[in-house]
Parts: structure tokens; sequence; C-alpha cells
């Protein structure tokens, strides 16, 4: 087996504040054209305390030292479970940074922003499509905001039809963003129990006329699609609710099945997950939302129209729940995610989701029977195993920092909730055969090592920048910001 | 395809490992009922040229202060950007990597955010900054909630001349709270009526919001409304669109606000159309339990070596689901590592020089526009880089007619501020060379041109 | 694992000792094992009426936060200002340093609904 985790020269970096030296500069503005001015005295600060003077070196190697302590996608396999980190096109980075697309004023005037708005149109159409739904907002920030602005939809369609409800149902499998989002929307939640998928039977149980909404992620967090998905929508609709769609992983099904075919009222997307915009180590991602057409007059606005010959921002609508974002939301990733959708086409789009469902399925394959596998039904996009009879003391934290050392990204750990020591493994499409295999081979010698030799895991990482972090410490006194002599 | 690796042969040697016959039996537990028995309805695969061909030929058709001279603000500001911000954040380490779950291997990142937080709270004059958030608006939401649980009250009272897309962005977010928001009306020199805000002001009130700047680019008296709201209980929120006036004014924290909302955008990112941009937010030590959004706390490692740490985690939704401070998951990372190169870059110096070019700049421009017939500048409290402009001529003909000339004038205000139909807000910052105000200047004074 | 013979326990795993009206509450060796080191503790103010079965604090781990639940109904009368600057005491300690409040019972015979040592040990051998 080749080991890729090495230990290569690794340069120590102060933080900025203490390379500061007075006098320093790091900038160049033109000299001044106007005459000067001044406001009055008791408006202005002094000088802002230790705040940073370096010069542009100085800046440059700070933050190219800083980034070679980072794993990202490019630097290796990153099979971090529902974040469906596969690659990131660089074509994508080019499309983005075109100067009319970067540097237009979201305030220009529509029939100045033509380009842009055709833009943002045909996305709008393109994730209707995909996802069998009417009609797509694209102003949510990231896909816990697309949640909140799908369940303010859910409860201005219920307002608007004199419905009181008051409680939303979700999954012991749904992110802890769904729960979030229901309290945020006014809503009590009610947690409802999954065998691996959800049943009518305890959809049913729950489901009154007091239920505004179910809640589901499907494919679900244990990479299971929800079977009776059809039944449950329509049982719910019969009660006069409606069902939200968590579209985090909708990267098993691009062009094999529709969330809007299968029931769904409303969902958001990720273009940061499905769609390859990068994760840029925690953001800015982007969450469309999309709706059927009853649910249309409720979407924040403006989105974008077109008549035929030109692009326009939508009117003001009486029923819209309203603004989310200052502006049209995170228009640079939708540019591409845009160049994503046209680069593949719908034929690369279906393709991605089979290779994205065989890899995970092939890691399954090749690790069942090494690490537990709690669920037995066809994964589909990722599958979760877990930690149990692992050997030497060990869990699934030391098997995420032991695979630190070598050389991966480790998955996501102790989620969903329902798997004790869960280990959810997400290799999306961009991974070959052979990276699968080596990633393989290095679960199987830890499982060996957790057996043998458990101390190579409770000690791990050792070949990382850092040893393990006190977070205890970290929490009980909290130091969140540099402080001169601190 | 160019981004997936698998031959014919990968494929048929994986099943097989599998212990299926096709990629079709990988799909079993999807219903037939379900499936969609199609093709989806888009366009075929296109190669990277005809890709870029397309897009360039969409974004000429865009106005971009490269194509014109543009006097566009209210929220989002042409200002400079080093070149070395772009080249930084293109390092594939920082903008591919995922939220930093696993520190050991994330510690760029990590710093990267410290580093961030600790800048915010030197310009705010605050204790503590999360990560950041989506942009100035939701945070400016997000700080409005805060302040509801801390004092458990129900009464908002909302600036008439904070910015109106923060205004509707914090009514969408509170929509089903059972909160009252209230207005406060705006004073004739521009800043919030400070008379009307105390009369509103009571002991249900959780919380003041005003712009600084506000939205007319006039410096509203925050030690003012931070008096008065704090004579009630009620916390001040503070909601900064234009932080490059922080490297001159006073900070909020200094003028005793209790919680900072503002928009980064002018720190180097670039205006693309809205977004992304990236919030920031800051509270007293006191509150920062109940803060929102991630946090990076400083931390030693297994040999002693510094090191840095997601922290507070417990305030967030994947522990505290439904009882979480917010539904936030990520920040905007490598839109905070944008700003936090652009002040590591500018720094004590740039900020302020920066500063004083926008405030000498707009000032330049409100004296030459105020001597043009037709036009009368509306307000006349203390001013940033905006400034509301009158128009006897309607505004819609004039914008238009300045738009012939290569001219983005300024943002109508009608809309928003019925009152002021026949008003616009005009930005200058520094990016405005003289010859650009002089042809502004020029083309209002010439009537049809 | 300890469980002292002279205290009660509840289902969601707090201790009670009463002492004439008093009750002193904390939270059991079994709660603080399974949370973890302990970072944070929230306490109610003094002269707080706290309704048996309702939640009157948090204690907070790295990676969990729990409720505490008032086991019995009473007024607070004293609370343990040393957690708020050393909450590891109650990993430490979580019968004795570790208490959390002290409150004067609504109702003396409340007490005696709750479980004894013996009882709480098949509980927790039952959760595990």
């Amino acid at each position: 087996m080749t080991i890729i985790g090495t230990s290569g020269l690794v340069l120590n970096e102060k933080l900025l504040f203490e390379h500061s030296d007075p006098g320093r500069k790091g900038y160049s503005l033109p000299k001044l054209d106007v005459p000067e001015t001044a406001l009055p005295a008791e408006l202005c600060r002094e000088e802002i305390s230790d705040f940073p003077e370096l010069s542009e070196v100085d800046v440059v190697r700070h933050f190219t030292r800083l980034s070679t302590w980072n794993y990202g996608v490019d630097s290796g396999f990153y099979p971090l479970g529902s974040c469906t980190m596969k690659y990131n096109p660089k074509v994508n980075e080019a499309a983005a940074r075109i100067p009319g697309l970067a540097y237009i004023h979201p305030a220009t005037p529509a029939h100045l922003a033509q380009g842009t708005l055709e833009l943002m149109y045909r996305l709008q159409g393109a994730l209707a499509e995909i996802s069998g739904l009417a009609r797509v907002t694209l102003q949510p920030a990231a896909g816990a905001q697309g949640e909140l602005t799908g369940m303010l939809v859910v409860r201005a369609w219920h307002e608007a039809h004199g419905s009181k409800r008051t409680k939303v149902l979700i999954p012991d499998t749904a992110h802890g963003t769904n729960p979030a989002t229901a309290s945020l929307t006014g809503y009590d939640v009610v947690p409802i129990a999954s065998d691996g998928v959800l049943t009518l039977e305890e959809v049913e149980a729950h489901m009154n006329d007091d239920v505004a909404a179910l809640m589901v992620t499907n494919p679900n967090t244990l990479g299971l699609f929800e079977t009776n998905i059809e039944a449950i929508c329509k049982l719910v609709h019969e009660r006069g609710g409606l069902v939200y769609c968590d579209g985090a992983n909708l990267n098993a099904l691009m062009g094999i099945a529709r969330p809007g075919d299968m029931g769904i009222d409303v969902m958001h997307f990720n273009l940061h997950k499905t769609f390859s915009t990068p994760h840029g180590g925690g953001g800015p991602g982007s969450g469309p939302v999309g709706v059927t057409e009853k649910l249309i007059p409720y979407l924040p606005g403006p989105g974008v129209d077109f008549d035929g010959e030109n692009y326009s921002l939508e009117a003001a609508k009486a029923d819209s729940v309203g603004r989310m974002m200052a502006f049209h939301g995170n228009v640079g990733v939708m540019v591409r995610a845009y160049a994503y959708i046209r680069s593949m086409g719908a034929a690369g789009l279906k393709h991605a989701s089979e290779m994205a469902v065989l890899n995970a399925n092939y890691v399954r394959a090749r690790l069942e029977g090494v690490y537990d596998l709690p669920y037995k039904s066809r994964s589909l996009h990722e599958v979760v195993f877990s930690d149990k009879d692992l050997g030497g003391d060990c869990h699934t934290l030391d098997v995420a920092k032991r695979l630190i050392d070598y050389g991966y990204h480790p998955p996501t750990i102790y989620f969903p909730l329902v798997v004790k020591g869960a280990i959810m493994i997400e290799p999306t499409e961009t991974e070959s055969q052979e990276v699968l295999d080596e990633f393989c081979d290095a679960m199987i010698a830890i499982a060996g090592e957790a057996r043998e030799n458990p101390e190579l895991l409770h000690q791990a990482p050792v070949r990382s920048r850092v040893r393990r972090l006190d977070e205890t410490t970290a929490a009980r006194k909290p130091k969140l910001k540099w402080e001169k002599g601190a | 395809m160019r981004y997936i690796p698998h031959t014919a042969g990968d494929v048929t040697e994986m099943l097989e490992r599998i212990g299926v016959g096709t990629l079709e039996d990988l799909f079993v537990e999807i219903p037939e009922s379900v499936r969609l028995k199609r093709p989806l309805d888009l366009s075929e695969s296109v190669s990277e040229t005809e890709l870029l061909r397309e897009l360039k030929a969409l974004a000429v058709k865009n106005a971009t202060p490269e194509t014109h001279k543009s006097f566009l603000g209210g929220g989002a500001y042409h200002h400079f950007i080093p070149t070395v911000i772009d080249l930084l954040i293109s390092r594939s380490e920082f903008y591919t990597a995922y939220t930093p779950y696993q520190p050991e291997i994330s510690q760029g990142t990590l710093q990267a955010v410290f580093e961030f937080q600790s800048l915010i709270c030197q310009l705010t004059g605050m204790d503590a900054a999360n990560a950041s958030m989506y942009d100035g608006a939701s945070a400016c939401a997000e700080a409005v909630l805060m302040a509801v649980r801390l004092t458990r009250r129900k009464r908002v009272l909302l600036s008439r001349a904070l910015n109106p897309r923060y205004r509707a962005v914090v009514a969408t977010y509170c929509r089903y709270l059972s909160l009252e928001l209230v207005d406060v009306a705006v004073a004739a020199d521009g800043r919030t009526d400070l008379a009307d805000l105390i009369a509103k002001l009571d002991d249900s009130t959780a919380v003041v919001v005003v712009g600084y700047p506000n939205y007319f680019g006039v410096i509203e008296d925050v030690a003012a409304f931070a008096k008065a709201s704090h004579e009630t209980g009620a916390r001040l929120v503070t909601a900064v669109a234009e932080p490059i006036a922080l490297g001159l004014l006073k900070s909020p924290g200094e003028l005793g606000a209790d919680i900072v909302a503002g928009e980064g955008q002018s720190f180097g990112l670039p205006l693309a159309f809205g977004g992304p941009y990236v919030g920031f937010f800051a509270v007293l030590q006191k509150d920062v339990r109940a803060m929102p959004g991630r946090l990076v706390g400083e931390t030693t490692d297994l040999e002693g070596q510094r090191g840095f740490v997601l922290t507070l985690a417990t305030r967030e939704q994947h522990i505290r689901r439904e009882k979480a401070t917010s539904n936030i998951c990520s920040n905007q990372g490598l839109c905070a590592l944008m700003a936090t190169i652009f002040l590591s870059l500018l720094g004590k110096q740039g900020l302020r020089e920066m500063a004083e070019q926008n405030l000498a700049k707009a000032a330049y421009a409100r004296q030459r526009l105020s001597g043009i017939k037709g036009f009368s500048l509306v307000f006349d409290g203390p001013m940033f880089n905006e400034f509301v402009v009158r128009s006897e001529a309607p505004v819609a003909d004039v914008l238009t007619r300045l738009e012939a000339s290569g001219i983005l004038a300024g943002i109508p205000l009608g809309e928003d501020y019925p009152e002021l139909a026949d008003c616009f807000l005009v930005c200058v910052t520094e990016q405005n060379q003289r010859a650009e105000i002089d042809a502004l200047v020029a083309a209002l004074q010439g009537g049809v041109q | 694992m300890e469980f002292p013979e002279e205290l009660k326990y509840t289902e969601e795993h707090e201790w009670v000792m009463v002492e004439e009206e008093l009750a002193v509450i904390g939270i059991t060796d079994f709660a603080q094992d399974s949370l973890g080191d302990v970072v944070f503790v929230e306490l109610p103010e003094v002269g707080t009426f706290l309704e048996a079965g309702k939640a009157f604090g948090v204690v907070e781990s790295v990676k969990a936060v729990s409720d505490i639940y008032a086991p019995i109904s009473g007024t607070v009368e004293e609370i343990n200002d040393d957690l708020v600057d050393a909450p590891e005491i109650i990993n430490t300690s979580p019968y004795e340093d570790g208490w959390m409040i002290k409150i004067r019972m609504a109702d003396a015979g409340d007490a005696d609904n709750l479980m004894d040592a013996e009882a709480y040990q098949a509980l927790i051998a039952e959760e595990s």
C-alpha cells in the first residue's frame, strides 16, 4: 500500500499582528485629486490601536504559509459525508472573474444588467428542470438560509389559507439545521423515528391537523432512498400539510428521479455541494429554493423574469415572504454553478449521479465486514459505518485522526445521530477507482492497527502541523481574539 | 467528461466487486413510479472554449465601473481591490477546503478566521466577533433576534434611515416570531429623529437599530441613541453597511453599541451583482454565548503548540437543534479571508487614508452639485461618502439621460421612500477620479445632450 | 461510579439531598461521565421559583449540552458561584463541591417520590 501522508517541511507562522511594525505599508492609493476635508473632531476616532502595519511581502508570505496548513479537495480525497466535496472545476473560477460579471453593481438598472439577469434566469430554469419543481428563487445565501426561506413559504401558504398549524415533523436522521429552522419560523418540532427510512405508519401516527409540514432529506443522511416518499407525501397532502425536502443529497438523483415528481412541495439546493462550487473553508455557498406552482406567490423577491425579449427583476409581490438578502444572493456562486451545468450537460449530470452512487457502493463493498455497517439496504451516494467492535478501545474519532496521518481528510463523524459512532463516507463521482482503493486500504490498515497497536490511533495525528488540540480549555476560557501582550 | 475519471473498464470492475450486474441495479431502492423516464431537458455539454465565449458574450451586456462612470452605492461599494487578494484566495488549500471540522488539517482557515475576528473587534470597538455571516442585512436580522432573546421583549424599533433592504430582511426574519416592528422617523438633517425614538421607546422595547453611516450617507449620533436605548433596557444595534467609514469614525463600541452588525464587501470584495459578500457581527463579552454563528478560539495542542479550534459550538444548530441561537451553519469563509487580507494590506494608515479620500471626494461632489440649477442637496447632517440629491426634473428622466452619457448617477429613492420620489442617492468613492465627478456635474448641468 | 446511599435521584440524572426544608441539587456521577469535560454551567438567580419537572439551568461540555430539570418545586436559596469560573468541579466532585443550587422546598413531601440509590442504579444499568 502507498501511504500518501508524509511529513514535509512545514513552516511556522505568527499571527499577522505579531509581524506588525509601525510605519510599514502594504497598499498604494492614487494621490488625492480634490481638496482635503475634515469631519467635526468629535465624530472621529483616534488611530485604531494595534491595527496591523505590514508590507505587501509580509502579507503574501503570511497567507501563503497559512494556506499550506489546510487540506482541500485539490490536496486529496475528502470523503466528508453529506457535504459532497467534489472537484471544483477551474474554468468556473475563470467564469466568475470575467469583469462584466464580477464588477456589476447590484443596483444597476435591469436594461444594463441583461447579461447577469439572463444567466440567473437560465440557472433558475435548469434547477427547476432538475428538481421537477415549478419555480426557483436564487436568493438564499446557503443551505440553512434556503431552509429558512422554504419554511417561511410553507408558513405563508398556511396562513394565506387560514390555517394556524403549529408543528413540524422532523425525522431523527435530519441535519440540525432542520429543527433550528423550524423554530425560527415559529413552529414546534416533533421528532419522528425512522427505521433507516421513514415508514408511512410513523408519519401517519403523527400527521394531524396541527402539523404544517414534514421536513425530509432524500436520500437521507444514511445514504438511503426514502422508499415510501410518494405515499408519505400523499398522506401529508391529504391531511393538509406540505412536504419540505432538504436537498443536501441531490447528488444521488440528477436525471434519475426528481423531488417534484415524488410529491415534494418545496426544497433547497446546495450549489456548493451538487453543483461543484467551492466550499471556501466554510462558504460562500448558495441555497436556491424550488417550489410547486401553488407556492410561487410566496417566494422571496425579486426573481428574474423574461418576456421573450428582455430580462427583468420581477415587481414586488403582495404575498411574498420578503427579502432574505440585501441584494440578489450569492451571484458569483451562481455563475460557477451555471458554468458547471453547461459543462456537464443533461447527460453529464446523470452520469455524475451514477458515478457518485457507484463510488459509494464500491467503498461499501470494500469496507463491509471490516467496519460495522448498521443499515444494509442499498446505498446511494454515501454510506454510513460505525465504530462498533473496533477493538483496542478505539472509537470513530481515533479512526478519523489516524486517517489524517495516512493523508486523507476524515469522513463526517458522529452523524447522523441515530448511528452511535457514525463514520459517514461520501466519495462523490470525481474520485477514481485508484483513489478509492488507496483510501480503503488505509481504512483497512487502520482497523488492523486498532486491534494490534491501538496507541497509533490514540496518538494520531502525528504528521499534521499540530497534534490534537485542547478543545476543553478553548471552551472553558474562550480566547476569541488577539490582544497585545496577552 | 473531464471531471469524472471512470473508464468503461473501471465501471465494469467496480460493479463486479459490488456484486451487481449493471449501474441500474444500484438504484433498485428508487421506485419505478418516481423515476425520470426521459433525459433532463437541458442543453448538451459545452467545451471550455464555448463556455467562456458564451459567458463573455453575456458579460458585455452588463454595465460596470469599467464601462461606465458609476456613482452607485446604497450598501454595495466600488472600492480599490488590491491584486494580492485574488491571487492569495486562489490558493486551492483555502478555496477547496470545507468548514474546519478537523482542526489539525485546517489551521490555515482557523488562524485566518481568528485574525478576522480580531480585526473586526478592533474596527468596531467590541469585545468579540464571530467568523462572519451571509451579508450585512442578514447579520442585522440576526442581531435583532439576539437582542430579542436577551431581553425577552417583543418590540423592535428600526430607524427609517436604516438601509431599506436591511429593514426588509429584518422583517422577513421576524415574520412569524410575534414581534412588533416600529419605524423611527428621520429628522430634517438626515439623521434618525432622536425625539421620535425617545417617544417610541418603552419597557417592552427589545432593540433599536440605526445605520452608521445611515442609508442617506449621514453619520448618526450613536452615543445619544445608545443612552436613550439603555435607559429603557433596550439594546442598541449599529448596522454598518459601509465599513470604510470605520477608518475614520469613532467605533460603535466606543459610542455604546451593544451589537454591531455590518457588511464587509467594501473590504476587497468585487460587486458581483450583490454577492457573495460577508456579514460581520460583534458583541460585548457578556453576550458571547448568546451570539449566532461560528467562533474560532485559541488553544494549544498535545505538545503545547499554539493552535485554533471552532469553539462554543453548543450554541449552534448541530448540537442544540431547535434551541440553537440561529439556524446558520456555514459562514462566508473565503469572503472573510478576502476582508482579512484587505485589512492586513491597508492596515492602520491605509484604512484611514482611504476613508479620508472617500470623505473628500464626496464632499467635493456635493459642493459641485449643490451649485447646479434644478438640483439641491436634501440633508445637511455630517456625511461620509453618500448623499441625497433632489431633482426638479423627474428622477427617472435624469438618470436615463445620464446613462446615455455613460454615467450611472445614482439610485432612485422613490420606491423605498415615497416622500423622496424626487430624489436619488449618489455615492462617491476613492475610485471616482475628479474628472469623473466633473463629468457628472457637467452632464447634470447640460440638460439634454 | 459512585451513588451515595443518602441521596435521592431522578430519571434526568440529578441528585437531591434533603436537609429539613432545604434541598441541595446537582448532577450525578453518571451524568457528568456521559457529558465529558464540563465547560459551562448556567444557573438560575437566587429567589427564582422552580417548578418540578421544568428546566432551571444548562450544563455544557465541548460537544454536548443538557438541560437540568428541577426535581421538586421550590425557591432558589443559594447557587454555587464557584461553578461559574471552575465548571470542571462538576467532573471532579459531582456530589460535594459540584453541587449546583439549594432550594427551599414548596412541599417537603415531594422528595419522597424520587428514586433511591438502588433504583437509580437499576435505571442506568438499563439505559447503558
